[in-house]
């Protein structure tokens, strides 16, 4: 995205219009037709589009409704509830009457502001990012209401309140909700400087907004891609080749195309499309078909060689992430030296909503369903391949059905998939490409396999004087467009992220990367991207070192985070509130109990949690229950923090229970949810979350909660039972008696 | 043609007898609530009740539901137990993502209809067979207890 030159909205800017008029007030005629769409409800409008484009962040209808326009996708983290929540706190809404509409791909309007001229959603920025940007356009709406009301009534802007959707001046007793002041309103100039709320007036930031989506999520109304349906729409399943990098070489589609329902068989870059009628009639025609595939140029390694050969690079330095003092000398000196290697599988999203998307090719287009997370690189891919201009792709973007990082995909996988199958037809008619559980569980984008190897040097009193983490796999930033950003000295940051930023104050430390370019496994971001593996081997193994230095492993951390009061602030909420120093009750007989705690900080936010397990006498593990300390600045809805956290908890142990895909002679052997597991409800354990009350900018939450529970975990085991993992997921042979 | 009794109504349909009633719902009837996740009866996010007791429709051929009273997320909140369960999940914003979450919520009702007083092993087992990715896991608990109290 770095060649793509966008006008950039700054900040400072975007209230005084420039790019388009931030604010819409929506006049009687066009309120009709706002009120047909509804919260990623774009593909309902189907039979007759909705003609009305939003502008900007705020549509106040006649009919006295306040949409929220959200510029980020919702995938469960709760954006639509969050930006509704900042906007409507400063326009002084009613929250019962805000509702939210997503945004489209225009990137000009809504960029992510923290990703320069790219509009998408990730790395836990939606709130962060939006923060100003939302209330000061809720602050600019307000007080053009109060403009409007002022001239009506003939009094004094300083007279007027404004107090859950009612605009009032108390001395002549008159009063008028938005909808009756919507059209005036929207007469009055933007403004180009407002007034922001002091946050002892806030009264939704910091309470519970219930979510906007819980109805329609709850009566299967909700509209998601896998629910689009076009006039005249073929569904399509494709067959993809067994290994990455092979290619067809041929095929015969005659007796798929035997098959009732289907109506064509197309070859595609990716593969065999059959298209038919209905998803099931195209199953059964990609079963019927006949492919053979050219594996000449296909990658051929399994995880067990891919491992080996890490630990094999292992041996030597890598690229420098980080150096403070020399790390090498200080090992040498060390009284004890401690060791210890992390292995970490691919892991699949699995999102419940397998990838899919709709396109649909006019004369002077294309149009796109899709639980839309890159718009602008997906708009980019697609016009690029279609020959359009970038404007002329058009993206509804739906709820996704989860992502966890999946519909990020740097390279638009799935989505250029269905535009050449779009393409092969000739735009005869609208596609719905559907992948089927096992077409997205071997599709690749998978989290990277990694090696990690780390030596601390402790002198005679139990100091770490060093601290050397080397770390070694697949680059997910190297290649694709934020590569410029985001890869300095041949160092991708997401690949060190977690453990070149380690708080813990050594005065000798090393971090270094080995990155493997000839890999053939596609790989992405997954929820907590760098963080899902380095909290685990740098908080796991700094409780060995304690271990070895005969120091607890809580009053360790908090010595060595003295320059980190957040960190040190989460850590001993945490601790205080598991009871931590105080003895666990005794599980059954032959079961071990352990306690034990992990802190990370990722995406700006500060984590720790203490976990408390049972281990039977055969080796099972039981997570009883986890507590967890938040620091993510303000907590714009507390109830959510505490969902999200929870739900990040749950997907962190489904990767230390169960996760992992692995690769033979390059063949992914796992297919659905038998061979890779995600954890299911008797698993989970209870989850106690506490918030740091905070008055600094809000940072993130949907990913946060993930990095510090395995570690936790493993701490525990290493109490409960004096073992120490050493690799994700856990074995059921790991830790019996 | 097939002859299906789908919330209340009989419904013709122009399938083949091993069209999983999942795909006859979504594709052929529109009642796209029932979602699609495994195809294998390993997530539940197809869950709907054929006489009252759930099922997984993805693994469940047209043929065999002939004659046999289905209902779907779609109509589920005609019952008190539907009903209760929609307004839990309300009550305590359980979805995240929220596309597994039909099918939890016929998972409920079933479990509900059969025991009104659930304890956290009688959930865990009636519902370890839909998985959520979100993890809404705590609050699934929580609303089943919840449905549980304003049902007695």
């Amino acid at each position: 995205m770095n060649e793509i030159a966008i006008e950039n909205l700054s900040r400072r800017r975007f209230l005084q219009g420039g790019a388009g008029l931030t604010l819409g007030f929506c006049l009687p005629g066009i309120a009709a037709a706002a009120a047909a769409a509804g919260p990623g409800k774009a593909g309902e409008g189907l039979a007759a589009p909705v003609s009305f484009e939003p502008n900007a962040f705020l549509r106040i209808g006649a009919d006295n409704s306040v949409t929220v326009i959200s510029k980020h996708l919702e995938m469960g983290q709760g954006t639509y509830t969050g930006l509704a929540t900042i906007l409507a706190e400063e326009l002084d809404a009613d929250w019962a009457q805000v509702r939210v509409e997503g945004a489209p791909a225009d990137a000009k309007r809504y960029n992510n502001l923290f990703w320069g001229p790219a509009q998408g959603t990730g790395g836990s920025t939606a709130m962060a990012n939006s923060w100003e940007q939302m209330r000061k356009a809720g602050a600019a709406g307000r007080a053009m209401l109060v403009a409007a009301a002022a001239k009506r009534w003939q009094v004094p802007v300083s007279e007027i309140e404004v107090n859950q959707g009612v605009v009032r001046h108390a001395a002549s007793k008159r009063s008028a909700n938005f909808g009756a002041l919507a059209e005036a309103a929207a007469q009055e100039a933007v403004p180009t400087e407002v007034v922001l709320k002091k946050p002892e007036n806030f009264r939704l930031i910091g309470k519970q907004a219930r979510r906007k989506d819980t109805l329609e999520k709850t009566n299967g109304k909700a509209i998601f891609t896998q629910d689009v349906r076009l006039p005249g729409m073929l569904v399509a399943v494709v067959a993809h080749p067994p290994l990455f990098g092979a290619k067809v070489a041929s095929f015969d589609a005659t007796r798929a195309k035997t098959v009732k329902g289907v109506v064509d068989v197309v070859q595609i870059p990716q593969g065999v499309a059959v298209l038919a009628t209905d998803t099931w009639s195209a199953k059964k025609g990609r079963d019927a078909l006949q492919v053979s595939w050219d594996e000449s140029a296909a990658f051929k390694l399994g995880s067990d060689e891919i491992l080996a050969r890490y630990k094999e690079m292992a041996k030597k330095p890598g690229l420098t992430a980080r150096k403070d003092g020399d790390a090498v000398a200080a090992l040498g000196k060390a009284a004890t030296v401690v060791k210890a290697s992390y292995d970490f599988p691919f892991l699949a999203h699995a999102a419940m909503e397998p990838m899919n998307c709709v396109i649909r090719l006019s004369s002077d287009g294309c149009e796109v369903w899709n639980g839309e997370q890159l718009h602008t690189g997906d708009q980019y891919a697609l016009a690029n391949l279609f020959g359009l201009k970038p404007e002329q792709v058009n993206i509804h973007m739906l709820y996704a059905g989860g992502s966890f990082g999946r519909r990020a995909c740097k390279d638009s996988d799935y989505v250029l998939e269905a535009a050449q199958i779009v393409k092969a037809i000739g735009g005869k008619a609208p596609v719905k490409l559907v992948w089927l559980r096992e077409d997205d569980m071997r599709a690749g984008y998978y989290r990277p396999l990694y090696h990690h190897a780390l030596e601390a040097g402790l002198d005679e009193a139990g100091n770490i004087i060093g601290w050397q983490h080397r770390l070694v796999g697949q680059s997910i930033i190297t290649g694709s467009p934020f590569e410029k950003m985001m890869v300095k000295d041949g160092v991708d940051a997401t690949s060190v992220e977690g453990a070149s930023n380690l708080p813990y104050a050594i005065p000798n430390l090393t971090v270094d990367l080995h990155t493997l370019t000839d890999i053939g496994v596609p790989v992405l971001w997954w929820r907590s991207v760098g963080s899902s593996h380095t909290a685990f081997s740098t908080e796991a193994f700094l409780d060995e070192v304690a271990a070895a230095a005969g120091k607890d492993p809580y009053e360790l951390r908090m010595s060595l985070l003295k320059a980190h009061p957040r960190h040190a602030g989460v850590l001993k909420l945490a601790a205080e509130k598991a009871g931590w120093g105080s003895p666990l009750k005794a599980g059954k007989a032959g079961e071990r109990r352990g306690r034990g705690i992990a802190v990370h900080e990722s995406f700006r936010s500060v984590v720790a949690q203490v976990a408390e397990v049972t281990v039977g006498r055969d080796g099972s593990l039981k997570v009883d229950r986890v507590i967890c300390a938040v620091d993510c600045g303000t907590a714009i809805n507390p109830d959510n923090i505490r969902s999200q956290v929870e739900g990040g908890i749950g997907f962190a142990l489904s990767a230390v229970l169960h996760g992992e895909i692995t690769l033979k002679d390059g063949k992914v052997e796992q297919g659905n949810f038998d061979g890779y597991a995600p954890l299911r409800i008797n698993e989970m354990p209870a989850v106690e979350v506490h918030i740091v009350p905070s008055a600094e900018a809000p940072t993130g939450i949907g990913e946060p909660g993930v990095p510090p529970l395995a570690p936790a975990v493993a701490n525990a085991i290493a109490a409960a039972t004096g073992k120490y993992l050493h690799r994700l997921p856990l074995r059921s042979t790991d830790l019996v008696a | 043609m097939i002859q299906l009794n789908v919330n209340g109504k009989l419904q013709k349909l122009d399938v083949a007898p091993d069209t999983p009633l999942l795909w006859a719902l979504r594709d052929t009837l529109q009642l796209t609530g029932t979602k699609y996740g495994c195809g294998q009866a390993l997530c539940g996010a197809c869950t709907v009740h054929v006489d009252g007791t759930a099922m997984r429709s993805c693994a469940l051929p047209v043929s065999a539901v002939v004659g046999k009273k289905i209902t779907t997320i779609e109509t589920v909140d005609a019952g008190r137990v539907g009903k209760a369960v929609q307004a839990a999940w309300q009550k305590l914003d359980v979805v995240q993502c929220g596309y597994c979450q039909s099918g939890q919520v016929m998972s409920a009702v079933a479990l509900l209809t059969q025991n009104r007083k659930p304890t956290d092993a009688d959930i865990d087992n009636a519902m370890s067979g839909n998985l959520c990715r979100c993890a809404t896991y705590v609050r699934i608990r929580a609303a089943i207890h919840e449905a549980a109290k304003s049902l007695a």
